[in-house]
C-alpha cells in the first residue's frame, strides 16, 4: 500500500539539466517545488574530485556514472520481424543515473539546430518538392521556429557559459565562427578555447580543401565566467575528462556547476533521491494528473500528489512512463496511428583516423575543444544532386588522450602482444580522429513501445527499441564521410583510416547518447505527444521535456537545443499557464 | 532553511539603518524583534545554534573545545526544553555573566566572555527575536568533558582569572565607526574567542589578542597588521568583501570561517562592516611576521613538495601559485598560507572544505581532500614548499605536525 504524501506545486521527474533549469525557474515564480531523482546525490567536491576522477577504468570502462542496466534497460531490435532482446550492458548510448543527470558526464558540445531543421518538411518540400520526401520517412516541423527559441537559446549559452565564437549575430556574417549559425543576437559569453595542435592542422586542411572551419562552441569554459544565475564557474584546464566523467574544478557546465548553488538552499525546493517514478496519476477523467507513484530505494512505494507534473528523465524513459501511464495513444507502425513511441531517431557517426609525423600531445584535451565544419550540415548545401536530405558537421574533436580507451591506431594493428605496443608507442601522440555526426530523420518503422516479455525490477515491462539506418542516412554519412576524408588528406597524413558507418544499426559500440523523439512536440495532436509548448495534448497539467520532444534528429548534439525548449516551456507555464491552468493551445 | 528567509529580512532592516531606527521606534515590539533578528545573526547563534538538518537555533550541535565537546543548547521558546519561561532579566544574565536561571555557570563555550559587551537593550532586542521562533521541543545533550570540568563550579575559579564581566564603554577620542566596530569584533561578533592565543585553561592570552588562534580544529589565522600573516596588506574594502561574500580575491573562507560568514557576517550591513573593517585595520602589527629563514630552492623538501605542488594543486592554484581570479585562491601571499601555525592549512589539504555560500558567491567552492593519497611527509614537503615559494616567508612544516592533524581528524576533533 502505497504512502499518500502531502502535496507539492510541482512535481519534476528527474534532476538533470532540465528539471533543474524548470526547478530555478518556476521557485522563482513561488511554486513548490519538488524534483525526484532516481539516482544518488552527486555534487563537484566530493563526487567528480580532481583528486579522484581522472580515473578511466572505473568510470569510462565501469560505468561509474551512467544507470545500471540490471535495474533498468530497454529491448532492442532492428526491425518488427525480430524479436527483441533486453540490453544486459549499456551500449551505443549512456543514459544516466543520478542528480545531475548526464549533464555531468557530457563533454559539453553545445550547439543550436539550423534555422531550417525546425521546419523541416515544409523547407525541404519547398526546396525540392514533395517527392523529394522518401514515403516512409515521417519527419515533420517542430510546431516552434528558431527565431521563437533564439532568446532561449541566448539563456543557456549564458547559463552554461558557452565559449566561443559567433558566426552571425542579427544576420551579419562573421567568419571567425559559423557562417551557417541562424542569426544570434549577441556573441558567445566566453572567447574559444585554446586550441591544441591537431586542430590548427585540420583548420588549415578544411580550408585548403575549401570549406569553412570555425571553432566548436563549448560548455567548457575558456575563462573564469559568472553565470546568468549569479554562479561564478571555475576555467578549463584541459585535463581531457570530461565525456563518461564529472568535471572536479567547476569549469564544464552542469547543473551542480551552474544551477545548484542558487537552487539547492531554497525553503520552496525539495530534492528526493533514490526515488524511482513508475507512473504518472490521473483522476477518473483521465484528463488530469493528480500527481505521481513512485518507489524509493527501499522499495516502499509512495503516491506524491501534485498540481502540476513534468517529465524531466532521459528521452526513452519519458516516452517509457507514458507508455506505462497510458497517456497517449500509443504509436502503431502498422496502422500509422498513435503518437506515443513514434519518430524515434538516433545519430549517425563514422571518422577518418590520420597518423602524422608531428607529435599533437593529445591528452591536453577538452570535451568541446574542436575546430568544426559545417558546410555539409542540415540544407547548407543543395541536396538536389545528391538524392538525401540532412546532414552533418565534420569536427576534429581532441576530448582527450586517455590510456585505455582514446587512443587511435593504424588499420588492421593487432589487438594485443608486442605488434600492438610498438604500434601504440609509435601513434599514441602522432594520432588524431575527424569525426562527422550526422543527422537521423524520423521513420514509420522507428519506435518505442512496451515489450511484451522482458519486464524491469518493479515488475513493469520494459521499453522496446525497434530502430535502424535507412537509405537516406547512409547516402549522407557516406557523402559527409567522404568530405571528412577529403580534410584528412590535406592534412597530409603517413596513414589514414576511414571508418564509415554501414549496414545495420548496431546498439553495441558506443556510438553517442543522443537519442531522440518518441514523445514529439508539434501542432496537430495526431502526430505529436506534446504541443509547442511541451504540454500533453491529453493531459494539460503534463509537460515533457527533453530530446524526446525532437520530431527528428538534426545533425547536432541535442543538449542546446534541450535547454533552449526547456527555458520555452519555463516562460510558458510561468506566463501563460500559472495565470489560466489549462491547455496552452488548441488541437 | 527557512532561517534564511528570516535572515535576509533582518539585513534588509540593517542596510535600512538599524541604528536610528531603532532609536526612535525602540519600544514598539516589532523594532525590537527586528533589532534583534539582525543582532542573532550577527553573533553567529545559527552557526552553533543549529545541528545540520534540524531546526535552528533548536541545538544540539557539537561545539569541540580542546577539553572536550559541547553541545549548543535550546535557544528556541520552547518552555520545557528551551529558554520559553527565562525572564528578560534571567536571558541578560546568562549573556552578560555567563550564569544560567538556576544559577550554575554557563561553559565558555558559549562565547558570554565577548557578549558581556552588549549593551543590555541589544541583548533585549535578540531575546524579544528568540521569543518570535517557534518552540520546539528538544533536551540539550550533557556536555562530554573530563573531570574535573564536569564540575560547573570550575568554571567559577575560571571566571575569576578570565572573565572581566562589562559593557562596552566607547572610547571618546575614536570616531564613532571605530567605536562600532570594536562593539561587534570584541562583543557581539567575538572574532577574538577563535582569532586569539590561548593559555592552558583555555584562557585569552590578552596580550596576543587577535594574533592568531585554534578554534574548533583549525588555525584562525591573525587579524593584526602584519602584512604576510595577519591583515596588514588586505585593505578596509577587501575585509568587507570577504565578510559580506566570503571571498575576496585573497582568500575564500573555509572550515569554520566559512559558517562564520554564511551564518552571520554575510547579514550585516554594509556601514557594519565597514566598521569592523576601521577596528582591524588599526590593530597594530604584533611578533614576527616571517621565518627567521626559509629553506631555500635547492632543499630537498623543497624539491619534493614542488613535484607534489605541480602534480596535485597546480591544476586549480596554478604552477605560479596565483590561483584563479574569483575561483580559486592565490596561494602566493596568502595569509592562510602564511599563518604561523600550519593547522588550517594541513587539515584542507588532508581532508578539503567548503567555502562559504552567500548571496553575493552562490557556488561555494570546495577543496577536496588528499590525504587519502600523499602520505605525512609529501603534505608536509608540499606545505613547506608553498609557504616558501614565489615570494611566501613562512616555516617550514614538519610530518609530525602533520601528522597530529591527520589524528585530530580521524578522531572527529
Amino acid at each position: 500500500m502505497a504512502t499518500r504524501l502531502p502535496s507539492v506545486d510541482v512535481v519534476l521527474v528527474g534532476f538533470g539539466w532540465t528539471a533543474s533549469i524548470l526547478a530555478k525557474e518556476l521557485t522563482d515564480a513561488g511554486l513548490h517545488v519538488l524534483a525526484l531523482e532516481r539516482g544518488g546525490f552527486r555534487d563537484t567536491i566530493p563526487d567528480f574530485s580532481p583528486a579522484t576522477i581522472q580515473d578511466e577504468l572505473r568510470y569510462a570502462v565501469r560505468n561509474g556514472l551512467f544507470e545500471e542496466p540490471h535495474r533498468e534497460t530497454l529491448t532492442f531490435r532492428n526491425n518488427a520481424s525480430q524479436v527483441a532482446l533486453p540490453m544486459r550492458q549499456l551500449g551505443s548510448f549512456r543514459p544516466a543515473a543520478g542528480a545531475g543527470g548526464a549533464g555531468v558526464h557530457w563533454n559539453g558540445q553545445n550547439w543550436r539546430f539550423l534555422p531550417t531543421d525546425f521546419v523541416a518538411r515544409s523547407h525541404t518540400e519547398q526546396r525540392y518538392g514533395k517527392r523529394f520526401i522518401p514515403a516512409d520517412m515521417t519527419i515533420q516541423d517542430w510546431g516552434v521556429t528558431y527565431d521563437e527559441l533564439e532568446p532561449h537559446y541566448d539563456a543557456f549559452e549564458y547559463l552554461c557559459g558557452i565559449s566561443g565564437k559567433a558566426g552571425n549575430i542579427g544576420g551579419r556574417i562573421d567568419e571567425g565562427g559559423n557562417r551557417y549559425e541562424g542569426p544570434r543576437r549577441r556573441e558567445y559569453p566566453l572567447p574559444p578555447l585554446k586550441r591544441c595542435y591537431s586542430t590548427v592542422l585540420f583548420d588549415k586542411a578544411a580550408r585548403e580543401a575549401g570549406f569553412h572551419p570555425f571553432p566548436a562552441p563549448a560548455a567548457n569554459t575558456s575563462k573564469p565566467y559568472r553565470n546568468l544565475y549569479g554562479v561564478q564557474m571555475g576555467q578549463c584546464t584541459f585535463c581531457g575528462y570530461c565525456e563518461w566523467f564529472g568535471c572536479g574544478n567547476y569549469s564544464k557546465s552542469s547543473p551542480q556547476a551552474c544551477v545548484f548553488p542558487v537552487l539547492l538552499g531554497r525553503d520552496n525546493f525539495e530534492l528526493r533521491c533514490q526515488c524511482n517514478v513508475t507512473r504518472v496519476l490521473r483522476d477518473s477523467t483521465g484528463k488530469r494528473a493528480t500527481g505521481v507513484a513512485y518507489v524509493d530505494v527501499a522499495g516502499r512505494p509512495y503516491e506524491q500528489p501534485a498540481d502540476l507534473v513534468i517529465l524531466c528523465a532521459f528521452a526513452q524513459h519519458n516516452v517509457h512512463l507514458l507508455l506505462l501511464s497510458g497517456i497517449g495513444e500509443p504509436y502503431d507502425p502498422a496502422t500509422n496511428k498513435g503518437v506515443v513511441g513514434r519518430n524515434y531517431a538516433y545519430q549517425i557517426t563514422s571518422s577518418v583516423d590520420v597518423f602524422l609525423d608531428e607529435n599533437l600531445n593529445p591528452f591536453m584535451g577538452a570535451g568541446a575543444l574542436g575546430q568544426v565544419v559545417d558546410d555539409f550540415n542540415g540544407d547548407n548545401f543543395d541536396h538536389g544532386p545528391h538524392g538525401f536530405i540532412g546532414g552533418g558537421y565534420i569536427a576534429l574533436w581532441n576530448t582527450g588522450g586517455r590510456p585505455i580507451l582514446q587512443h587511435h591506431l593504424p588499420d588492421k594493428t593487432p589487438k594485443w602482444g608486442s605488434a600492438f605496443k610498438k604500434a601504440l608507442a609509435e601513434n599514441y601522440l602522432k594520432a588524431a580522429s575527424i569525426a562527422t555526426h550526422g543527422s537521423v530523420m524520423s521513420y514509420r518503422d522507428c519506435y518505442i513501445d512496451l515489450d511484451p516479455t522482458y519486464r524491469d525490477v518493479y515488475g513493469d515491462p520494459l521499453p522496446r527499441l525497434t530502430f535502424d539506418f535507412h537509405d537516406n542516412e547512409h547516402k549522407m554519412s557516406k557523402f559527409v564521410t567522404d568530405r571528412a576524408a577529403e580534410i584528412a588528406k590535406a592534412m597530409k597524413p603517413r596513414a589514414m583510416h576511414v571508418k564509415q558507418r554501414e549496414k545495420h544499426y548496431s546498439i553495441v559500440p558506443y556510438q553517442t547518447t543522443h537519442n531522440t523523439g518518441g514523445a514529439v512536440m508539434g501542432t496537430d495532436p495526431r502526430t505529436s505527444v506534446v504541443n509547442r509548448y511541451l504540454q500533453s495534448w491529453d493531459v494539460p497539467n503534463l509537460f515533457v521535456m527533453g530530446a524526446c520532444a525532437f520530431p527528428q534528429n538534426p545533425g547536432y548534439n541535442p543538449t542546446g537545443t534541450v535547454g533552449a525548449l526547456t527555458f520555452w516551456a519555463a516562460k510558458a507555464i510561468r506566463d501563460q499557464y500559472l495565470r489560466n491552468p489549462g491547455p496552452l493551445m488548441g488541437a | 532553511m527557512r532561517t534564511h528567509k528570516a535572515l535576509i529580512a533582518a539585513t534588509a532592516a540593517a542596510v535600512l539603518g538599524a541604528a536610528p531606527l531603532l532609536a526612535c521606534a525602540v519600544d514598539t515590539d516589532y523594532a525590537k524583534i527586528e533589532r534583534g533578528r539582525y543582532r542573532v545573526p550577527a553573533g553567529d547563534s545559527a552557526a552553533c545554534r543549529t545541528d545540520e538538518g534540524r531546526k535552528p537555533f533548536a541545538g544540539g550541535r557539537a561545539v569541540p573545545t580542546p577539553f572536550g565537546t559541547i553541545y549548543a543548547t535550546n535557544i528556541t521558546p520552547d518552555p520545557e526544553t528551551g529558554i520559553g519561561k527565562w525572564t528578560d532579566e534571567q536571558f541578560w544574565n546568562a549573556m552578560h555573566e555567563g550564569v544560567r536561571p538556576n544559577g550554575q555557570h554557563l561553559y565558555p563555550a558559549f562565547p558570554y566572555p565577548w557578549f558581556t559587551k552588549l549593551t543590555r537593550e541589544d541583548v533585549l532586542a535578540m531575546k524579544a527575536y528568540l521569543d518570535s521562533l517557534p518552540p520546539v521541543r528538544q533536551e540539550a545533550k550533557p556536555p562530554k568533558l573530563p573531570w574535573p570540568m564536569t564540575i560547573r563550579e570550575s568554571v567559577a575559579g575560571w571566571n575569576a582569572l578570565f572573565f572581566k564581566e562589562g559593557t562596552y564603554r566607547p572610547d571618546s577620542s575614536r570616531s564613532p565607526e571605530w567605536n562600532r566596530g570594536a562593539y561587534l569584533v570584541e562583543g557581539l561578533g567575538h572574532c577574538g574567542a577563535c582569532h586569539s592565543p590561548k593559555n592552558f585553561l583555555g584562557g585569552i592570552k590578552k596580550r596576543d589578542r587577535f594574533e592568531g588562534g585554534q578554534g574548533e580544529g583549525w588555525f584562525a589565522t591573525s587579524l593584526v597588521g602584519n602584512p604576510h600573516a595577519g591583515l596588514g596588506s588586505w585593505s578596509a574594502n577587501e575585509i568587507v568583501e570577504y565578510l559580506k561574500t566570503g571571498a575576496n580575491d585573497r582568500a575564500r573562507a573555509m572550515g569554520p570561517m566559512a559558517e562564520v560568514v554564511s551564518h552571520s557576517t554575510m547579514y550585516l550591513s554594509d556601514a557594519d562592516l565597514h566598521a569592523i573593517a576601521t577596528y582591524l585595520k588599526d590593530l597594530p602589527a604584533a611578533g614576527e611576521d616571517h621565518a627567521k629563514s626559509v629553506p631555500s630552492g635547492d632543499d630537498p623538501r623543497m624539491q619534493r613538495g614542488r613535484l607534489v605542488y605541480v602534480d596535485q594543486c597546480a591544476g586549480c592554484h596554478m604552477e605560479n601559485g596565483q590561483g584563479i581570479a574569483h575561483v580559486f585562491p592565490a596561494v602566493k601571499g596568502n595569509t592562510g598560507v602564511h599563518a604561523q601555525d600550519p593547522t588550517s592549512l594541513a587539515r584542507l589539504v588532508l581532508e578539503g572544505a567548503r567555502s562559504a555560500r552567500t548571496r553575493a558567491k552562490p557556488e561555494g567552492f570546495a577543496m577536496p581532500g588528499f590525504g587519502w593519497k600523499l602520505s605525512d611527509d609529501e603534505v608536509a614537503d608540499l606545505l613547506t614548499y608553498i609557504r616558501a615559494s614565489w615570494g611566501n616567508q613562512a616555516a617550514p612544516v614538519t610530518a609530525s605536525k602533520v601528522a597530529d592533524v591527520r589524528k585530530k581528524i580521524a578522531k572527529g576533533e
